[in-house]
C-alpha cells in the first residue's frame, strides 16, 4: 500500500496475492461478527440464485449427454458396457457438477457482485461506510460470500441431478443402453464420500468466487473503466483458481479416500 | 467541546509520487478551520489520511490520545464515531432512500426507537433544507442536494469533528452562503471541531478561526485567519486574489519564461484574471444566527492567539488586534487602546505597531 521500497520481479502479483488472502481472513473472521446481516443475506442469495438457476440447468444437460456420450462409447470397446452408468456418475458428481456450479456462480453471480462493490468503491460509498464505523467487510462482503458459498452448494445438487438425467436419457435412448444396467451400476463404483467432495468442492469454490469478486470491487483502479477491468479480472482470475482447486482437491480425495472395491 | 487533532510530520506519496511530506498542525478544539490550496495538492488525500482511509507513509496523527496511523482497526472504528465527514459527491448509498440514509448511522450505532430515529433524521434534513425528499433515491436528485444530505447524515450523530470534502463544490453562491452560515450555527450549537477543505475564497475569508494553505507538496502555512488573509506570501497572494500572476500555473507549478512573459503581457496592460481590489485583509467573521449560544470557540480562540501574538507577523498582530473591542483590549492587558484608524486624524502620525511594518 505505501513506501515503494525496494522491488523485484514478482512483487507485486505477491503483494496482491497477500491482500487476496487477507481479505478471505477477514471475511471467515467476520462471520462470525454480530449483528449478521440476514436481510442483506437473503437478498443476496435470492439475486444469485435468480442469474444461476437457469443457465446452470442448460449447462448441465448437455454436460452430462457429452460425458455420457464419450463414455459410452469408450466404455463399449472396453467390453464394459453395464458400468456406463457408474462412470457417469463418477464424472458428473465429482468433476462436473462443482465446476459447472462454480463457473456459473464465478460468471453470473460474481461479476454482478464485482460490479456491485466496484461501482460503490468508486461512489466512495465504502469509504463512507467505513467512516460511519461500520465495516463494510462484515455489512457487504459477508453476506455476499456465505450467499455464493450456500447458492453453489444447493446448485451443485441441482446439475448433479440434471446431469445424471441427462446421461441417461442419451444413454439408454440415443444408445441403447439398458436402463437397469444404467441405474443398478450406480452403486457399483460410486459411494457416499463422492457425494461429500462434491458438495465440499462447491462449497469452498463458492466461496473462493464470492472473495475474489469482492477483492476486485473494493480495489478498482481508475474509475469507471476500472469497474469494468476489475469484474472481467475477477472472472478470470476465479476461473484459474478454481481449476488449480479443484485439481489440489481431487489429488488429494483420491489418496485419501480409497476407491470402492480396492 | 470537539476533539483536538494533532497531525505531526504526516508525508504521502503514492509509488513514487509524493503528495505532501511533513505537514504538522494542530486544529483547536472547537474551532473551525479551512485548507486551502489549489486543485491536486492532496487536499482530499489530507482528509482521507486524517481518517485512517489511506495511510501516510510516515507521520502521527492523535485523535483523543489515539494515534490513527498506528492503532488496531477495532480502534480506528471506535475513533471513527467521533467523525462527521462530508464527502465530494455527498457519497450517500445508492440503494437506500435519503431517510434511510440519513437514519444509517443512527441504526448502527444507537439502540434508539425508530420514533426517536425518525424524530432526528426529520430534524437534521430540514437543518439542510431536504424536507420533503425523504424518499428520494441519491440517482433522483441534483448534486448539491446529494451533498446537503451527506451533510445530514455527518451530523446526525453530533460528532465531536467535522470534517468537509469541498462543500461548496456544485452550490451556487447563496447555497454556499447558506452553507457556512449552517457551519457556523453548528459550531456555536455543538461546540464541534471542523475541518473545511475548499478553494472557495469568499468561504475561506469569513468562515474559518484558522486557514491554512497547501502548495508544492507542503503545508505552506497554518494558524490563525488573520495570518494567512495578511500574509505577503506570494502563492498566498495569488491564490487569495485568484489571478495569473504568481508562482501557481496551470499544472501545479510553473517555469520562471512563463512568468516572465506574464509579467510582461501583465505590464502590457493584459488582464491577470483578478478583480482589481485586493482580496487580502482581516474582513468579519460570520457570526451564528442571532438566537443561537454564543459560540465558545471565539473566546477561546481569542485567548490563545493573544498568547502567540508577538510570535505572528507584524500584518496579522494588527489585523488582529483591530478586531478587538475596547473592553477585550483592557482584558488582554494592551492598556491604552490604541486610536483606531477611522479615529485618526488625517494629520496625525500613524503610531508603529510592535515590530514595524516593513
Amino acid at each position: 500500500m505505501t513506501a515503494p521500497t525496494r522491488s523485484f520481479p514478482g512483487a507485486g502479483a505477491l503483494r496482491e496475492t497477500g491482500r487476496l488472502f487477507a481479505l478471505a481472513i477477514d471475511v471467515v473472521v467476520n462471520i462470525f461478527k454480530r449483528p449478521f446481516q440476514t436481510r442483506e443475506f437473503i437478498q443476496q442469495c435470492w439475486f444469485i440464485a435468480s442469474v444461476t438457476i437457469l443457465p446452470t440447468a442448460l449447462v448441465a444437460i448437455p454436460f452430462g449427454a457429452i460425458v455420457a456420450l464419450q463414455l459410452g462409447t469408450l466404455i463399449v470397446q472396453l467390453g464394459a458396457q453395464s458400468f456406463t452408468g457408474a462412470a457417469s456418475v463418477l464424472a458428473i458428481i465429482q468433476q462436473a457438477a462443482p465446476l459447472v456450479t462454480a463457473l456459473l456462480v464465478a460468471g453470473a453471480g460474481g461479476s454482478a457482485i464485482c460490479a456491485d462493490i466496484g461501482s460503490r468503491t468508486i461512489r466512495e460509498e465504502i469509504d463512507a461506510m467505513e467512516v460511519l464505523g461500520v465495516s463494510p467487510v462484515q455489512r457487504l462482503i459477508v453476506p455476499r460470500v456465505l450467499a455464493a458459498m450456500l447458492v453453489a452448494v444447493l446448485l451443485n445438487g441441482l446439475v448433479s441431478v440434471v446431469g445424471v438425467m441427462g446421461g441417461y436419457f442419451f444413454n439408454v435412448v440415443l444408445q441403447g443402453g439398458t436402463p437397469g444396467a444404467y441405474l443398478a451400476s450406480f452403486s457399483a463404483l460410486a459411494q457416499l464420500p463422492d457425494l461429500w467432495i462434491s458438495e465440499l468442492k462447491a462449497l469452498i469454490f463458492g466461496f473462493i468466487a464470492g472473495v475474489v469478486a469482492a477483492y476486485r470491487g473494493l480495489n478498482p483502479k481508475g474509475g469507471p473503466k476500472g469497474v469494468g477491468d476489475a469484474v472481467n479480472q475477477s472472472v478470470v482470475i476465479t476461473f484459474l483458481l478454481l481449476f488449480f482447486v479443484n485439481f489440489v482437491l481431487t489429488a488429494v480425495y483420491l489418496q485419501v479416500v480409497p476407491a470402492k472395491g480396492s | 467541546m470537539g476533539a483536538e487533532v494533532v497531525v505531526e510530520g504526516l508525508t504521502k506519496s503514492f509509488g513514487n509520487q509524493a503528495i505532501w511530506r511533513d505537514v504538522t498542525l494542530t486544529l483547536p478544539p472547537g474551532e473551525v478551520s479551512v485548507m486551502l490550496g489549489p486543485s491536486g495538492t492532496g487536499k482530499s488525500v489530507f482528509l482521507k489520511s486524517m481518517i485512517g482511509l489511506l495511510k501516510p507513509d510516515r507521520g502521527r496523527c492523535v485523535i483523543n490520545g489515539v494515534d490513527i496511523v498506528t492503532c488496531s482497526e477495532a480502534k480506528l472504528y471506535e475513533v471513527r464515531k467521533l467523525f462527521g465527514v462530508l464527502f465530494q459527491d455527498g457519497a450517500l448509498f445508492g440503494s437506500m432512500n435519503l431517510y434511510d440514509n440519513v437514519a444509517f448511522p443512527l441504526r448502527e450505532h444507537t439502540r434508539k426507537s425508530e420514533a426517536e430515529i425518525k424524530r432526528i433524521v426529520l430534524d437534521k434534513l430540514e437543518l439542510t433544507g431536504l424536507q420533503g425528499a425523504e424518499r428520494k433515491l441519491p440517482g433522483e436528485i441534483s448534486g448539491g442536494m446529494r451533498k446537503r444530505a451527506g451533510l445530514a447524515r455527518a451530523l446526525v450523530l453530533d460528532p465531536e469533528i467535522i470534517l468537509c470534502d469541498e462543500p461548496d463544490s456544485g452550490l451556487d453562491p447563496v447555497r454556499t452562503a447558506y452553507l457556512s452560515q449552517l457551519l457556523i450555527d453548528l459550531n456555536a450549537q455543538i461546540d464541534a471541531t471542523i475541518l473545511i477543505v475548499t478553494h472557495n475564497i469568499n468561504l475561506a475569508r469569513t468562515v474559518p478561526d484558522n486557514l491554512g494553505m497547501l502548495f508544492r507538496k507542503e503545508l505552506v502555512m497554518f494558524g490563525p485567519r488573520e495570518v494567512l488573509l495578511t500574509s505577503d506570501e506570494p502563492v498566498v497572494a495569488q491564490f487569495l486574489n485568484g489571478r495569473r500572476l504568481g508562482p501557481i500555473g496551470m499544472s501545479e507549478e510553473k517555469d520562471a519564461a512563463q512568468i516572465a512573459q506574464e509579467e510582461a503581457h501583465a505590464a502590457a496592460g493584459h488582464s491577470d484574471g483578478s478583480s482589481e481590489e485586493d482580496l487580502r485583509g482581516v474582513v468579519p467573521q460570520l457570526e451564528p444566527t442571532p438566537g443561537l449560544p454564543e459560540r465558545m470557540a471565539v473566546r477561546r480562540r481569542k485567548d490563545r492567539v493573544m498568547q502567540i501574538l508577538h510570535s505572528l507577523p507584524p500584518a496579522a498582530q494588527q489585523g488582529i488586534i483591530e478586531s478587538l473591542t475596547h473592553d477585550e483590549l483592557l482584558r488582554y492587558g494592551l492598556t491604552a487602546p490604541r486610536p483606531r484608524p477611522a479615529e485618526v486624524d488625517d494629520t496625525q502620525e500613524i503610531p508603529a505597531w510592535p515590530g514595524g511594518r516593513p
